[in-house]
């Protein structure tokens, strides 16, 4: 493979990389033939869910007693890396599912809703999605004004709007997070398990993106949402809850990426070498040369950050602020890898017949959401100062 | 139904090969390799027969040095049962001697149905299914394209240039198995986790001495670059008279 210039396969199992050919082989099967039309359309292919969830790319790092695959990290990230090859929509589907949803149930929730909600979600038959940002609260998360109030029979209302969510309309189930007190302290927000059903439960498409436009992102309102007691992630309490989950998520978008970048880079070094200009192919000219160089050493340097991250995360000895670092780092060169790819490619670059300028585009909110890119910024310089920048 | 599937792992063939230093074998460095695509789709058949015929088991087995356990791992995590390494230090040119060897493991099975790809692309010989099958005494149908089996019959189907060829056969058979037949699962994630622990056994394999091998390997020789004689309907002529005379192809 043409972007594994570092042999990294020599450094995976032999199950690893079971998990990745498998991935890999459906992604070039199901995903790529379809992914262009898909986004000049605007529409996230629903019809590969039931093929993904048959091979266990939902949750798949979660224990095989929920129906899981019970993957370890650096498979979890190899599939995540697969996806966006594909596209970074077909990786933030699988994303949401897995980490954002999937996982807090698994972490926060009590066994009922686990052997309810986990074995149904990895079999696709309930699609999740997670509601933290709102309209006016994005980097901030803490200042949420979704409130979830508790009445006399123990039972819950809702009210609140959340924005920018991922799977918002296609979903079943939300985890909202809202505050259950009425202070103004993030200490607590609490998550619950919300059937988009219920009544004074909406969601709506959010129209107009020029990115990831095939993926399902929606608003999401909830008017006197009544749940019952049971619907409370009963072990979530606080800011850190949510944030714990986006760690999971972010994780796998650090490896994600990567499998964007990849797929840039090896349509740029494919295309240089049979695009004939002045009597030559492109790819033997100084400039490509250049930027297939650049594009290729911060490649392979992303590729080792994510894989040692994962060594990290299977040994239970990584921190957040390294996620942190690797979700800006990875994102900011397949953003910058993307672009180049583009330009390289010339005209033929602007059409959805290649991949570049949809990688492009779809990196641009892969930049933005999950943590900005400035916001990890300041995570990284808290984590080496000690001192807080954010407000 | 017991079924043994024998598969073969193969370099991917879309590559660019490098002859070895001893010019009979190829340079393996930097290849991948796979099951071979015939055999994946055997182990395809093995499986919707089993998928079928409740209380059936699939045992994969492959001749050769340790790295073919990650070959019949790949088999395990598509479903197979169990799968047995005939292993060797390598996996011999001569159909005859794999045959004999596999027959040796297969004969203690009490198989109903054996199954192999046609061919495998590295050595193109087509040869190690009948050998077998020869040797054990077994109806063979090489190179089927559908398979049905009922009531310990089975029927299967051959393409030929221009016709098909429908057979019947009785069980135990050994098949070869065409493209076309199927297209060949992906092993899922939990499959791949499941293979590790399914039961691999390691078997010496029976190794009499071959009687062919390669004795040279040659690539073949580079294509001459092609000629533009002219350019638009002016250059029609010339070219159909080169193509009538030199490249005599009209």
């Amino acid at each position: 493979m043409p972007s594994d210039f570092y042999n990294i396969d020599s450094a995976l199992s032999e199950e690893e990389r079971a998990v990745r050919d498998t991935v890999h082989a459906f992604v070039d099967q199901h995903v790529l033939p379809v992914i262009g039309d898909c986004y000049v359309e605007g529409r996230f292919p629903k019809e590969i869910i039931p093929g993904m969830a048959d091979l266990g790319m939902f949750g798949a790092n979660l224990p095989e007693q929920y129906g899981c695959a019970g993957l370890n990290n650096v498979a979890y990230g190899l599939i995540m890396q697969e996806l966006e090859r594909g596209d970074s929509g077909v990786r933030s589907f699988a994303s949401v599912q897995g980490a954002l949803v999937m996982y807090p149930i698994y972490a926060f929730g009590s066994e009922d809703q686990k052997t309810h909600y986990l074995p149904k979600m990895a079999s696709g038959e309930i699609i999740g999605c997670f509601g933290l940002t709102e309209p006016d609260y994005g980097s901030n998360p803490s200042g949420m004004i979704t409130r979830a109030r508790e009445q006399k029979d123990g039972s819950w209302v809702i009210n609140g709007a959340k924005m920018w969510i991922t799977n918002g309309s296609t979903a079943q189930v939300a985890i909202v997070w809202a505050k259950t007190g009425d202070d103004q302290s993030d200490k607590s927000i609490r998550g619950f398990i919300v059937p988009t059903d219920t009544p004074g439960f909406t969601a709506k498409d959010q129209k107009g993106k020029l990115s990831l436009r095939a993926s399902d992102t929606s608003e999401l309102v909830l008017q006197d949402v009544r749940l019952p007691a049971t619907a409370l992630l009963p072990k979530s309490g606080g800011i850190k809850s949510p944030l714990m989950c986006l760690t999971q998520a972010r994780y796998g978008i650090a490896w994600g990426a990567i499998g964007a970048a990849q797929a840039c880079y090896e349509e740029a070094l494919a295309y240089a070498g049979n695009r004939v200009m002045f009597g030559k192919p492109i790819a033997g000219f100084q400039l490509q040369q250049q930027r297939l160089a650049e594009m290729l050493t911060e490649l392979v340097k992303g590729q080792l950050l994510a894989l040692h991250l994962g060594r990290l995360k299977d040994a239970g000895t990584f921190s957040p602020q390294q996620v942190s670092l690797a979700k800006r780092n990875n994102v900011s060169i397949a953003t910058d890898i993307a672009r180049e790819a583009r330009r390289l490619l010339g005209a033929n670059g602007i059409l959805a017949e290649y991949s570049s300028m949809r990688h492009m585009a779809n990196l641009e909110s892969v930049y933005t959401y999950e943590g900005t890119h400035d916001i990890h910024t300041l995570i990284l310089g808290q984590a080496v100062t000690g001192l807080n920048a954010f407000e | 139904m017991k079924i043994a599937v024998c598969i073969k792992r193969v370099p991917d063939m879309d590559v660019r090969f490098k002859i070895g230093s001893d010019n009979a074998s190829i340079d393996e460095t930097g290849l991948k390799f796979d099951i071979n695509d015939f055999d994946a789709w055997a182990v395809e058949a093995a499986l919707q027969l089993k998928e079928k015929n409740a209380g059936s088991d699939v045992t994969v087995i492959s001749l050769g040095p340790d790295v073919v356990q990650e070959t019949i791992r790949k088999a395990l995590s598509m479903g197979a049962d169990k799968g047995v390494q005939l292993k060797a230090d390598r996996v011999p040119f001569d159909g005859l001697t794999i045959a004999k060897a596999l027959s040796e493991e297969l004969k203690a099975g009490a198989y109903d149905l054996i199954l192999f790809g046609k061919m495998s692309p590295d050595s193109s010989n087509g040869a190690v299914g009948p050998m077998t099958a020869e040797l054990l005494g077994f109806p063979c149908v090489t190179a089927i394209s559908s398979l049905e089996i009922t009531n310990g019959k089975g029927t299967a189907k051959r393409e030929l240039e221009g016709a098909q060829e429908f057979v019947e056969f009785s069980l135990p058979a050994v098949l070869t198995v065409d493209e076309g037949l199927n297209a060949a699962r992906y092993p899922s994630l939990k499959g791949i986790m499941a293979a590790k622990k399914k039961p691999l056994e390691v078997k010496p394999a029976q190794i009499s001495n071959p009687q062919v091998r390669v004795r040279k390997l040659e690539l073949p020789p580079e294509r001459k670059a092609g000629r533009i004689v002219g350019e638009g309907a002016a250059a029609v002529p010339e070219l159909v008279q080169l193509l009538q005379t030199e490249a005599k192809v009209l």
